[in-house]
């Protein structure tokens, strides 16, 4: 029973780690495909003020969720720790540059130096994710043994495990793209809006296509899991599908009121149709289920006072960064640049015509993604028929 | 490829030897542990920077704290991430460790959690509301950084105090069957450790922040700003240094009776015995200590206040539980001991200029060592790492787990040991090279910034593209 509770704390502390860390790593991928100096620049700086105040309070999430895991499921964490040491260490080499780049960017004064800073930051937040996600796959397509000895590559190079990291990544670009045009909203930055408008419903395309071709794929390779996840979860899916295309639709007849709450519950329902699909199994295809996994009582009731105490202290002060960051009083100390006239007008200018194709912008994006994804699942279909 | 070159190590990998292992917990341990002084510490002198630029209108402190933040930001952001290497490594290098005993020494962990979130949260709310937010609603939200810095440390130091004092649970057949959370975060040994450390976090980020204006003064920068920035972190760290003597000395006579292998080997005491000598340095090679100096009694008196006190020796357990390198932790205690003495003169130093003159010793000796303090307060805290983990040796948790049984059965060790030297490396350079660049751009006096990542700074915002840099 305090098992299935605290189990229930580690797939919220994962939720709140993909709703909200996994934008920051978005923001990464916006910021490497924003272009050259002159052109990303202006959605470089939105996404650069959105993520600087927030990143490492949401980052936490991460060691909050990794110190859960290992706490109330020791046997299983030492079990992923060891068959999955190799994308682990490839995203922990990921979290370590995204965070010293991100950091050292704003610092530095000359642009080759912020380049070099900045490319790092962008590309680490591409590889974190993904090879998170190939983690998350491999466990959800039961590559980890109960007992693991050494560390497994066919593990997290099957096409379920790559899958999932090219899911996680379309998913985290796909919530900072949407956080952001929500963002620019608050701004007044039309312009901005629209841009990053088109990269979310691009993303949401991806997304989509590479859930569907990742559904495809468990329905081939892991019939067990796809029985749950159509079984039981798919009240879950179903709704998360949903999110996706309300987000896709009310964006295409631009009334994107709520969209990033739509967004952030469609990746939630993706986390936990994951978590009911497997329950209580915690490695699948072993016999580790959440309360033979390894903690005690005592330990689980520890971690359940720990987590009401998170709560009671934690949540109100999130809200209260949060709400001092939208209203826009974080940013900028005796540095950070003051909001220019100059953009200030770009953002008058682009007013009343939300849709049209902002400074920088490429049309036909949205076409592209959606070729691009078909692209993707017909490979996949192509690769599962030769077998 | 690389996988490849690890899959076939892993599989070559047959022997314990897991000194690589320790090596790279050592380097990433010893480099995060600068930031998270910095971290614990370094908010509580900003803050006061702050309060006595708000309180008194003083100018040069509101400049000084505002500045501090901007460096703070960096450091508390490449703390955050190698703090999260560490928590990475508990599971990828010691899976054994937390496969027998996570459900025990996880409890301190989840607290840290709690506190690393509202570090994160208000550093978030501090370090980028100094424009919009009134002064002071901005210091108290920098209250909570302070805080929970010191609460955060205490419960990491739990986990580190619980290795050597490991209690506060029953184990049955190898399957930990309850845990005690209480006795397992304040446990024997988290009684001194835990202000031990903390006292040594305020001590390096103080004398630390003092180095950086001595070499100031030192340079002929000798202006209010500079002597203000100097005090800020001197005064604090200074007071706090005898405390610190005090409460480490405490520590070595509880090391003397729960882990007396690990004292033996701090004082080279080989045989037990009573009437132990002191040795100050030295080599012990092959049963003889080279180049010490020799106190007679002085050891026993140190432990028990008498010469007849008896002391345990490394001889009281087999030759396969004794830690290896005995030289490096006695030396490493020396070097600490030894450093902290001298920052408690440097502070008497100061104490008596002010006393007679109301102002700092103008020697120029007094500003060389003041601009070395930070430097030795670091040296002296990573000896102090090195004595109590090293000394720990063979044991991972003390006489109940080894190290080798704790470490991951995976090879590849030796090359993400050496990825590991190489990006720390950088890291560290990168690290001091940006704070540097900020000094450089504080004396310029240019505080208008760049602000925007890439690109062409603000005023050149509306020149057309091509005369920008592309």
């Amino acid at each position: 029973m305090a098992s299935d509770v605290v189990g229930g704390i580690l797939l919220a502390g994962i939720t709140l780690y993909a709703v909200l860390g996994g934008a920051d790593f978005g923001g990464g991928l916006w910021d490497l495909l924003a272009g050259g100096d002159q052109r990303g620049r202006r959605p470089r700086r939105l996404i650069d003020e959105s993520i600087t105040p927030v990143w490492e309070a949401n980052h936490v999430w991460l060691v909050f969720d990794l110190v859960i895991f290992w706490t109330a499921f020791p046997q299983a964490f030492a079990s992923v720790m060891i068959a999955l040491a190799l994308p682990l260490w490839l995203a922990l080499a990921g979290i370590v540059l995204r965070g010293a780049g991100f950091a050292f960017r704003k610092e530095l004064s000359t642009v080759s130096l912020q380049r070099a800073a900045g490319a790092t930051f962008a590309f680490s937040s591409l590889l974190t994710p993904f090879f998170m996600g190939t983690v998350v796959g491999a466990i959800a397509a039961g590559a980890v043994p109960a007992n693991a000895t050494h560390a497994s590559l066919a593990a997290w190079t099957s096409p379920t495990a790559l899958m999932a990291g090219f899911l996680f990544v379309a998913a985290c670009g796909y919530l900072a793209a949407v956080y952001l045009a929500g963002e620019a909203k608050v701004r007044g930055d039309r312009a901005m809006q629209a841009y990053f408008t088109r990269r979310a419903q691009a993303a949401a395309i991806v997304g989509g296509a590479l859930s569907l071709a990742a559904l495809f794929e468990l329905h081939n390779s892991e019939p067990a899991l796809y029985a749950r996840l159509t079984g039981r979860a798919l009240p879950l899916v179903v709704i998360a599908g949903v999110c996706g295309l309300a987000v896709l639709a009310l964006t295409a007849v631009g009334r994107p009121t709520g969209i990033r709450v739509l967004a952030a519950l469609g990746v939630a329902c993706v986390v936990w149709g994951w978590g009911v699909a497997s329950y209580p199994v915690l490695l699948p295809g072993t016999t580790v289920t959440l309360s033979n996994a390894g903690a005690p009582d005592t330990t689980m009731i520890a971690i359940i006072v720990v987590f009401v105490a998170a709560v009671v202290l934690v949540m109100p002060s999130f809200v209260l960064l949060y709400m001092l960051q939208g209203r826009r009083l974080l940013g900028g100390g005796e540095h950070g640049a003051p909001l220019t006239a100059a953009a200030a007008r770009t953002g008058q200018a682009a007013a009343g015509r939300p849709w049209q194709s902002a400074a920088g912008d490429r049309p036909g994006l949205v076409a592209r993604s959606a070729a691009l994804g078909l692209v993707a699942i017909t490979a996949i279909a192509r690769r599962r028929g030769r077998r | 490829m690389r996988a490849g070159v690890l899959v076939v190590l892993a599989a070559g990998q047959t022997s314990r030897n897991v000194v690589p292992y320790r090596a790279q917990m050592a380097t990433t341990l010893g480099f995060h542990i600068i930031l998270a002084c910095l971290g614990i510490a370094l908010p509580s002198i900003v803050l006061l920077a702050e309060f006595i630029g708000l309180r008194r209108h003083n100018e040069t402190a509101m400049r000084l704290a505002q500045r501090w933040s901007q460096a703070m930001g960096v450091l508390i952001a490449v703390g955050a991430v190698t703090g999260t290497v560490l928590s990475f490594e508990m599971g990828l290098l010691w899976p054994g460790l937390m496969r027998s005993y996570g459900a025990v020494l996880g409890f301190p962990f989840a607290v840290e959690g709690l506190f690393f979130f509202l570090e994160a949260i208000f550093a978030g709310i501090y370090l980028w509301g100094w424009r919009r937010l009134p002064g002071w609603a901005h210091w108290w939200s920098g209250m909570p950084i302070a805080l929970s810095g010191i609460f955060g440390a205490m419960s990491v130091i739990a986990v580190n105090a619980w290795m050597n004092q490991p209690g506060g649970f029953t184990e049955k057949n190898g399957k930990i069957t309850s845990v005690n959370a209480w006795q397992v975060f304040f446990n024997h040994a988290a009684i001194y450790e835990m202000p031990h450390m903390i006292l040594a976090a305020y001590m390096v980020a103080g004398f630390l922040v003092a180095g950086v204006y001595a070499a100031g003064i030192l340079r002929g920068r000798r202006d209010r700003y500079h002597y203000t920035g100097f005090a800020l972190g001197f005064v604090p760290a200074a007071i706090l240094t005898p405390f610190q003597i005090f409460v480490g000395d405490t520590a070595a006579r509880s090391i003397a009776q729960d882990q007396p292998v690990k004292f033996a080997a701090m004082e080279y005491v080989a045989r037990t015995s009573r009437q132990v000598p002191e040795w100050l340095g030295g080599a012990y090679v092959n049963g003889r200590v080279y180049g010490g100096i020799k106190i007679p009694y002085l050891d026993s008196l140190l432990v028990g206040f008498g010469p007849g006190t008896r002391v345990t020796g490394w001889d009281s357990v087999a030759p396969a539980d004794r830690p290896p390198v005995v030289w490096l932790i006695h030396l490493s205690f020396d070097v600490m001991v030894g450093l902290g003495t001298l920052l408690l003169l440097l502070g008497l130093w100061a104490l008596w200029g002010w006393w007679r003159r109301r102002q700092l010793p103008p020697q120029r000796l007094f500003w060389v060592a003041g601009a070395l303090s930070g430097v030795a307060a670091v040296v002296a805290m990573e000896c102090g790492w090195i004595v109590t983990e090293v000394g720990r040796q063979p044991w991972v948790v003390y006489q109940l787990q080894t190290t080798s049984e704790a470490a991951t059965t995976n090879g590849g060790i030796l090359t993400s040991l050496t990825l590991v030297i190489v990006l720390y490396a950088i890291l560290g350079v990168a690290t001091i090279a940006i704070l540097r660049m900020l000094g450089r751009r504080w004396r310029r006096g240019d505080t208008a910034e760049i602000g925007v990542p890439y690109g062409p700074p603000p005023e050149l915002e509306d020149l057309p593209a091509g005369q920008v840099e592309p």
